[in-house]
């Protein structure tokens, strides 16, 4: 049993990926979309907590949600890029899907 | 029969989110499943008493929690940091409820089938 | 595996609508299957047959009605959330004077018991919100 967790606010103005960070459960999978792919980058002022998280989960971030905001290089070597069809793939692998907005 | 938490995270007035979520459990009441209630973050705030919309001209939806025991759902969780982050007690919210440490609520959240959050 | 997929929030005010269409065309185009999709809270309004966005720019209910159609899927909304943003179809026009019917082709109006089923019925609920 393993969560995949999806986040799809910016840590800069909302609680959710931090809530999200302080309920989830070792092993669980952390998936940025949206919005949430602020809180993936490098060189930020949240990439300290981003790095913290690494160490208990796993990361990923939606490519398509980095391109269009123009940060595809700005984003963390450690969190895995997917796309959509990742993304599918992510809610079949873990056993369950809990969204944070 | 499917285990279905409800996490609510949202303040009660400021969005329509807390009361139209409030239907779907009614809904998921009637359904027999196992249904836990959780809330944190500001979700908590729904649950507090004294509230009075008069003023606003909208509906007060919080005498419906009040209901919930009726419908069957007895399991109402809130996060004890949620509360003391929100200067709030037990004593101020307008059901009885039980209080889950964070890493209570954690594994809660891994017993679910069905994760339904507002 | 079997999908249900909740939306939460307005198309145009928020992603969340466009990440469950391209979510949903992945998992279709992997074989997996999408059970329903429910349209809850201000996600009712992908329904409404009269959005006019200008044409440089994509029409998320048309998107939504050829999906489900090449697909067979249902388009869910909530009737509650409906009736108050005014997302009607004819027999609730009818039934509360109104002059017209907006609901879009492919779309049906529904209990909020349709969400649950899905939850029950799916393997994985996916929310999308706002």
């Amino acid at each position: 049993m393993s969560i995949l967790h999806t986040v799809n606010k910016s840590p800069f103005v909302n609680n959710s990926l931090a809530s999200c960070l302080r309920l989830a459960a070792q092993g669980d999978g952390i998936l940025l979309i949206e919005d949430g792919v602020y809180g993936g980058l490098n060189h930020t002022g949240f990439t300290p907590e981003l790095e913290q998280a690494l160490a208990n989960f796993t990361l990923y971030v939606l490519q398509p949600d980095l391109a269009a905001r123009g940060i595809v290089n700005q984003a963390h070597p450690k969190v895995q890029q997917i796309d959509y069809a990742g993304f599918v793939d992510l809610t079949v692998f873990y056993t369950n899907v809990q969204a944070w907005f | 029969m499917k285990k279905i938490l409800f996490i609510q995270r949202r303040s009660p007035y400021g969005t329509g989110f807390a009361k139209e979520a409030l239907d779907a459990i009614l809904m998921a009441s009637a359904f027999e499943q196992e249904i836990s209630l959780v809330f944190t973050d500001d979700g908590v705030w729904q649950l507090k008493n004294q509230q009075d919309t008069k003023t606003l001209g909208i509906k007060n939806f919080s005498p419906t929690f009040k209901a919930l025991e009726l419908y069957e759902v007895k399991q109402i969780y809130v996060e004890q940091m949620a509360l003391e982050q929100r200067g709030l007690q037990i004593e101020d919210l307008i059901i009885p409820v039980t209080v889950l440490a964070t890493a209570e609520l954690r594994q809660l959240i891994q017993q679910h089938d069905v994760i339904l959050s507002f | 595996m079997k999908f249900a997929i909740l939306i939460n929030s307005a198309p145009f005010s928020h992603q969340a609508s466009d990440t469950a269409y391209q979510f949903c065309q992945a998992a279709l185009n992997k074989g997996h299957l999408i059970h329903r999709v429910f349209f809850y809270h201000d996600a009712v309004y992908i329904g409404s047959s009269l959005m006019c966005p200008p044409q440089d720019e994509p029409n998320i209910t048309v998107h939504w009605q050829n999906l489900a159609k090449q697909h067979g899927f249902d388009l869910a909304i909530c009737i509650a959330a409906a009736l108050r943003r005014g997302v009607l179809n004819e027999q609730e026009a009818k039934r509360y004077g109104k002059s017209s019917a907006n609901l879009a082709a492919e779309f049906k109006i529904v209990g909020l018991g349709q969400l649950v089923e899905a939850c029950l019925t799916a393997d994985r609920l996916m929310v999308f919100g706002g």
